[in-house]
Order: C-alpha cells, then structure tokens, then sequence
C-alpha cells in the first residue's frame, strides 16, 4: 500500500502529472473574484470564505477524472484488480484516493491562506477557512472516486463525474462554510459544524472507497 | 497445483463469445489458445483471470495452498497494456509492482538483466521502443512469483532474439512447476504444450 501511495505522489509531481493544474485555477478564480465584485473591502471580507469553498471545491473536481481512468488506459487498473485477493479493493482506491489528495488537494490548502488575503479576511478567518478546508476536502475525494470510478470506462467523463458528485458535495460545502463564518461572526457556532465535517469526511472515507470498487470491480472489460 | 476450467462461457456486452470449454492443467503444464481474430482467446483469459464475470461455467485452482487460494491470487496476467507508468523510470515501475504483488521473487535488476535490458533501469518508461516495453512487462512477471501465467500475445512486438529468450522463460517457468496459458497467433517455443483452438467449438 505505502509503494502504491508513493508511486501515486511521484506520479501527480512528475511532468503531466497534474498536481499544479488544481492549484493554477484556484488561484485563477480567486483572483478573478475582486475584479468581477468590485473593491468593495467589507464585501470581500464577507463573501470570502464562501469564494474560496467554492473555488477550492470546483478545483478539487478538477482532476478527479483521471483517479482511475489513468491507470485503466494503460492496464494497471486490471492489475490492481486482479490483487484483490491481496490488498482489498477497497483499501487500494482508499490509498489511491490519499495519495490523489496529497499530490493535488493540499496543495490548495496550502495556497488558501495567501488567497485569503486576496479576499481581505482577517487572520482568524483565514485560519478557520484553511483548517475547514483541510479537514473537509478529503470528503469530496472520496465522494469522487465513487464518481470516477463509475464513468472510468466513458472517454470524456470529467464533466459527467462533475455533475455526479457535485450535488453529494453539497453538504460538505454547507458545514465548511458555515464552520468559516462561525469563527468570524459571534453568535454562529464554530465547533458543531466543524464537528459535523469532520464526521462527513470519515463516514464518506467509508462509504466511498467501498462504492468505488465495487463499481471498479464490476466495470473491467 | 492444478488449474481447472469446466465448461467455461464467456460474454461480451451480453453476446456469448464461447461456450464449453474445458481444461485441467496439472503443474509444469502448458496450454497454447489459438483461433483467428474474434475468436475469443482475450476473453477467455480474462475469464480466467476473474476479470471478466463468468457467464457459465467455473474455474479454480486446486492445491494452491494459503499462498495461492484462487485463480486471481495465483496468476500473473500479462495482457496487451504493459501496466507501466511512462512518467516513471523503469526500476521504478518493476520496484513497485514488486512491492504491490508481493510474493517477491528476482530483485528489479536481476529481472532486468534476464530479459537484457540490463544497464536500462534509470531510463523513463516512456523512453523505451515498443519490444523494449514488452520486454519490461514481461520482467514484471520475474519479480513476484505466480505458479499460473496467464499471457495475452506475449511476443507481440519482440525480435527473434527475444522470442527465443522469453521461450526460455516459460520453460524455465514450467519447470518449476508453473502452469502457462497464452493466447497466440505465433508459435511460442513450447514443445509439449498443448492446443486449444477456438472458434470451432461453439
């Protein structure tokens, strides 16, 4: 499991690999926002958790399409299919999806507290946002290898995963913004919904990883 | 070990491709699956390999002990994708699915020199021609053991040198008490395999 993990991160760092796209249009939208809503500051401030949620999720979706669809192309996919018997399925998407979200998500994280000030939030909001974020984007990885692993086998299935898995992220998105606004604003509460995400990501780092090799598993021809 | 097929039926998209076929294959055994194209040889082994769902039929290993208990766990499947990461250099790719496969047999480098690529490792798998692929695919299958050798046109793309070398393999292989099954159009080198031909059992 630890050579698929690290074989995956040298993948997503090596030249086509893709771990910058994720990052470049994050950035590509954030910075696009102030100019789209004006340099109105106490605007900025109060839309800017919602912005980055939304700019990190739709950059989270990003990639997603080519989880297994890479592997499949060049025959691994069968392989790890075929060591079932010795490392379950299931467990296999599960590093897979780790590693995915090592090579291409944290590097948003990373990036989301100097995007923040690009959004001109104060530093606890930024902090909250870059803590939400870092424990509620693993929670669409999973949901999305469940979606790539349904349309791996279809040529163009990026839009199609987008469409599958984006209303399932929606929850996600709720409990990690609202998290981000409880921090800032007084009366909302910071720790239940931020409880709540943390309890998102670990049910779906069940449930997802098992959906998607079934629907692995089932979909070889 | 033993590797036994009985009156397998294999579909693609829901139309039978065969029907009927049965083989038992005691250790150091070899078969050969011939027929012309379309005939089903590719299915069959991906049937075999549990791959593809068994439309009728089943097929087990007998005697493989803890090591080995199905079919899946005791094969090596070599198909017409060589399972190799372009990005990644060469050690690298055989290093990993030596430590996925588990069952660790030849280190990367004595597997390397065996199919004479020997010196090649540090180079990007992508670097590599079509038979210099193959041949890294086929060191793939030096690294981790498996008594059952399922191959998909294993010589597609080799030279005569390496036909030649890959036949000692397999021979090797089945000696030690191996068990091959391959889908070919060409003749493998193997003397006392036998002959499955499709297409004229359905």
């Amino acid at each position: 499991m630890r050579s698929l993990f690290l074989r995956d991160i040298r993948l997503s760092i090596r030249a086509g690999g893709g771990a910058l796209v994720g990052v470049i249009f994050f950035l590509a939208v954030i910075v696009t926002i102030p100019f789209g809503v004006g340099p109105d500051l106490n605007l900025l401030t109060r839309i800017g958790p919602a912005i980055l949620w939304i700019a990190a999720l739709l950059a989270c979706l990003l990639g997603l399409d080519r989880l297994f669809q890479a592997d499949r192309e060049d025959g691994s996919l069968d392989l790890l299919v075929l060591n079932g018997d010795r490392h379950i399925l299931a467990l296999t998407v599960l590093t897979k999806c780790v590693a995915h979200w090592t090579g291409s998500v944290l590097p948003l994280v990373v990036a989301a507290p100097l995007l923040g000030l690009f959004m001109n939030m104060e530093p606890t909001g930024i902090g909250a946002t870059a803590l939400t974020l870092l424990v509620g984007t693993p929670a669409i990885t999973f949901i999305g290898a469940a979606g790539a692993a349904v349309a791996v086998a279809l040529p163009r299935g990026g839009l199609l995963i987008s469409v599958l898995v984006l209303p399932l992220t929606i929850p996600v998105l709720i409990f990690g913004v609202s998290a981000s606004y409880g921090a800032v604003a007084d009366p909302a509460p910071f720790l239940q919904p931020f409880l709540i995400l943390a309890a998102l990501t670990l049910f779906l780092a069940v449930v997802g990883p098992l959906a998607a090799a079934l629907a692995l598993r089932h979909g070889t021809d | 070990m033993r590797l036994i097929a009985e009156n397998l039926g294999g579909e693609r998209g829901g139309e039978a491709v065969f029907s009927g076929i049965g083989f038992v294959l005691e250790k150091g055994e070899a078969l050969t699956v011939t027929g012309p194209n379309g005939s089903g040889k590719s299915t069959l082994l991906r049937v075999v390999a549990g791959l593809l769902p068994v439309a009728r039929g089943k097929v087990l290993v007998e005697g493989g002990g803890e090591a080995f208990p199905t079919v899946a766990s005791a094969s090596h499947y070599l198909g017409h994708l060589n399972a190799m990461k372009t990005a990644l250099s060469v050690e690298e790719n055989l290093g990993f699915w030596r430590a996925f496969q588990g069952e660790p047999a030849l280190s990367v480098d004595e597997a390397l020199e065996t199919v004479a690529l020997g010196g090649l490792g540090h180079l990007p798998f992508g670097y590599l021609s079509t038979g210099q692929r193959r041949r890294v695919s086929i060191a793939k299958l030096l690294v981790s053991r498996r008594p059952v050798w399922l191959l998909d046109e294993p010589t597609a793309g080799l030279d005569k040198a390496s036909e030649e070398r890959f036949a000692g393999l397999m021979r090797d292989h089945l000696e030690g008490g191996g068990i091959v099954v391959a889908a070919t159009h060409l003749p493998l080198g193997l003397e006392r395999a036998r002959e499955l031909s499709m297409g004229q059992v359905l």
